[in-house]
């Protein structure tokens, strides 16, 4: 009697060949906000949400990593293949199998519709991005299809709203009869003969159930014409990253002007509202300054995922990886190693996970011990502040900014390091003689879809300003703790700070940082970097704020300007593009390699990096007459 | 004349790691062989069948990468899949 009163659950998988919409899928139907792109590899974990349908069947749905085949080649593979034969401990077997089938391309889905088929759950295939295929003039014979797979066919666009409304009364439906419905597994690990017989059939199928367009679609051809274009190909990459690059400078400077402005008006009132003393100075220099000067380049972030988006979701991504194959194969890296690097200038987090992609070990972890050289969005307020205090504002042969050039540079900086790194671990410490095949499947260009781009773009903003609440705020409480006690001891002459517990630590660490050029100020601000990468300007802010005193709200890049000498900031730079900083990439390290001595060999090897460059930049800088 | 069909086809087959940009054909033989391949041979034939290359199916070099002309990007049937020349050895086309 309870049971017909509460209602049923269910578990449904997502399962389907990389980039056939899974994922677009799964946010349709759970109004979630997974990252989707058009490249093979966005989704390398599962994720469950909720559906409830109209019936009130409560169903779990689980997005898994996109598969050829359940033989789990990669760790990504092997998450998929685990979840749909039930072998995961802590959780239920999934009741129901939703295939998902990209219906532009359905020959290797198909096979993977036929190996799934033994597995013995029940399973409904789903015919993604159905628009496009019939605007190409694909034909499929839905019931037709149906009845030659023996596997009911549902179509869906999972990125139009309403796209997907058949599919929601097909899953009603299903929940309602989908109980004992399943039958034993047979499956077992395909074999070539199984791999060619279950091809043969699938294209036997497609025979029978579809009939391809008279002019094929030419589009997609016709643009790799340019874009994969040996000499004008590679050409229009490194414009691309180029020209990314410039635009995180010059399209983000006004808005970053006005909320800097923003903070500092609200510094001004506070300053002015409150009573002079300990309450006013944690205000004003610790909250404000400090977690201001960290979300003034919110824009500056927001800029460069929207690039990193928008080529994603183009399907770019699997071309660039074409392009630089070779170029990163003479390095010791997998072409398929660029998607991971290439996330990682968003944050080598995504990135470090995202190397999951790569089956063979020695590949993911060489990808993995470099990944945190690619320079990550946390790095851009530290270099923009150092930049824009220290690189004049001019224009090089006419037309190039000069401080993008240099960020351009710091990036070009990381990348060579991280090549480096890699053909030295290739060759020296991880050798393996038997290099693994590159195949990849490139996608059709899609037209980006705003709403995907909106939502990625909200995803990234949100957890921007969540750090900035939580990890940032944290450390700028904790410096200006250590910068403002103990407090002047009574008829001592100087600025306060200089006996504080920050200008101790600072103090004591700079025997070490003499060389490479770095005062006390800078020391303390490297510590709470370690929590994250920004939080070094903060800290800055915060600890020259204190120090400043009635100018504290003087914008920081000015007084860095009148203290620092060039040496010193172009020493800085050098260290960030190499420093072992974020303990959350180490933690993630260690968690992806299994091992604390991957993690320590990474810190290790950055931070002796991360020293050498900054020693040689400011004794070579000192020697050219910049101290 | 009285030659047998299949001794015919040998002649005419080439892998298709050595075809040039613009080659069209079809796939006669999946065989990883004796290659020394970097992953296993079976491994390598599994996943060509995996991505679609499976006998009889029509094959068109699209583009080519820019260091030594490899990977190349090939069209299998109607879907684009790039590889390496030395796994695309393994693809016997005529």
């Amino acid at each position: 009697m309870t049971a017909a009163a509460a209602p049923m659950t269910w578990r449904f998988a997502l399962v389907g060949t990389p980039n056939s919409g899974k994922t677009a899928l799964f946010n349709a139907l759970t109004c979630s906000r997974q990252k989707v792109a058009n490249y093979p590899g966005v989704t390398v974990e599962r994720k469950a949400g909720l559906l409830h349908t109209v019936s009130g069947y409560h169903i779990t749905l689980v997005d898994l990593p996109g598969t050829y085949s359940l033989r789990g080649r990669s760790p990504d593979e092997e998450i998929t293949r685990d979840v749909v034969l039930g072998k995961v401990a802590s959780e239920n077997a999934p009741d129901l199998l939703l295939c998902v089938a990209d219906a532009t391309n359905l020959r290797i889905a198909l096979r993977l519709v036929i190996e799934l088929k033994r597995v013995g759950w029940p399973m409904l295939l789903v015919l993604n991005m159905i628009d496009i295929a019939r605007r190409r003039g694909i034909d499929i014979n839905i019931e037709k299809l149906s009845a030659e797979l023996g596997v009911p066919v549902v179509t869906s666009t999972a990125v139009r709203r309403g796209g997907t409304e058949e599919l929601l009364s097909r899953i009603d439906e299903l929940a309602t009869s989908a109980a004992g419905k399943s039958v034993a597994s047979t499956w077992a690990s395909p074999s070539v003969s199984d791999l060619r017989a279950a091809q043969r059939e699938a294209d036997r199928v497609i025979k029978s159930a579809v009939s391809e367009p008279k002019r094929p679609d030419t589009v997609t051809g016709r643009i790799d014409g340019v874009l994969l274009h040996p000499v004008a190909g590679l050409l229009i990459l490194l414009c691309l990253l180029f020209v990314m690059f410039q635009a995180v400078f010059a399209w983000a400077k006004p808005l970053m002007d006005l909320i800097a402005a923003g903070f500092e008006w609200l510094g001004v009132l506070v300053h002015d509202t409150l009573p002079e003393g300990l309450l006013q100075s944690f205000v004003q220099n610790g909250v404000i300054s400090g977690v201001g000067s960290v979300l003034v380049f919110l824009p500056q972030i927001l800029i460069l995922f929207l690039f990193i988006l928008l080529l994603e979701d183009l399907g770019y991504m699997a071309r660039a990886a074409f392009l630089m194959d070779r170029i990163m194969g003479g390095a010791g890296l997998h072409g398929r190693a660029f998607i991971p690097l290439l996330s990682s200038f968003a944050c080598a987090i995504p990135g470090i996970m995202a190397t999951r992609v790569i089956d063979n070990k020695r590949d993911r972890l060489t990808t993995i011990l470099v990944a945190p050289l690619m320079t990550c969005s946390a790095r851009i307020p530290v270099y923009t502040l150092i930049i824009s205090a220290f690189i004049p504002e001019r224009e090089v042969w006419g037309f190039i900014g000069l401080q993008g050039l240099v960020m351009f540079g710091l990036y070009a900086a990381g990348i060579f390091g991280a090549l480096g790194v890699s053909f030295l671990a290739k060759h020296f410490v991880l050798r393996d003689d038997a290099t693994p095949p590159f195949m990849l499947e490139m996608p059709d260009y899609k037209l980006p879809q705003l709403r995907s781009i909106a939502l990625g773009l909200y995803t990234r903003a949100m957890m921007f300003l969540q750090r900035a609440g939580t990890t940032i705020f944290s450390m700028m409480v904790l410096i200006w703790f250590l910068a403002s006690f103990p407090r002047l001891p009574a008829g001592a002459e100087g600025p306060a700070i200089d006996y504080s517990l920050a200008a101790m630590i600072g103090k004591w660490l700079e025997p070490l940082t003499a060389p490479i050029g770095f005062n006390w100020q800078i020391n303390v601000a490297l510590i709470p970097g370690m929590a994250a990468r920004e939080v070094a300007v903060a800290s800055l802010g915060t600890v020259y704020a204190i120090e400043g005193g009635k100018e504290a709200a003087e914008q920081i890049g000015q007084a860095l300007a009148g203290k620092w000498s060039l040496a010193t900031a172009l020493a800085l730079l050098a260290w960030y593009v190499f420093a072992p900083q974020c303990a959350s990439t180490l933690a993630v390290i260690k968690r992806e390699t299994g091992s604390w001595s991957w993690m320590f060999a990474t810190f290790g090897y950055m931070l002796v990096l991360a020293y050498v460059a900054a020693l040689i930049t400011y004794q070579v800088a000192v020697a050219l007459g910049a101290g | 004349m009285a030659d047998p069909q299949p001794s015919v086809d040998a002649q005419e087959r080439t892998p298709l790691g050595l075809a040039e940009r613009g080659f069209r054909g079809r796939i006669a033989v999946i065989d990883a062989g004796a290659e020394t391949i970097g992953a296993s041979s079976a491994e390598t034939e599994r996943r060509l069948l995996e991505l679609g290359f499976v006998e009889g199916a029509t094959v068109e070099i699209l583009h080519e990468g820019p260091l030594g002309r490899d990977p190349i990007a090939v069209r299998v049937n109607n879907c684009t899949i790039a590889l390496r020349r030395r796994e695309a050895m393994a693809i016997l086309v005529s």
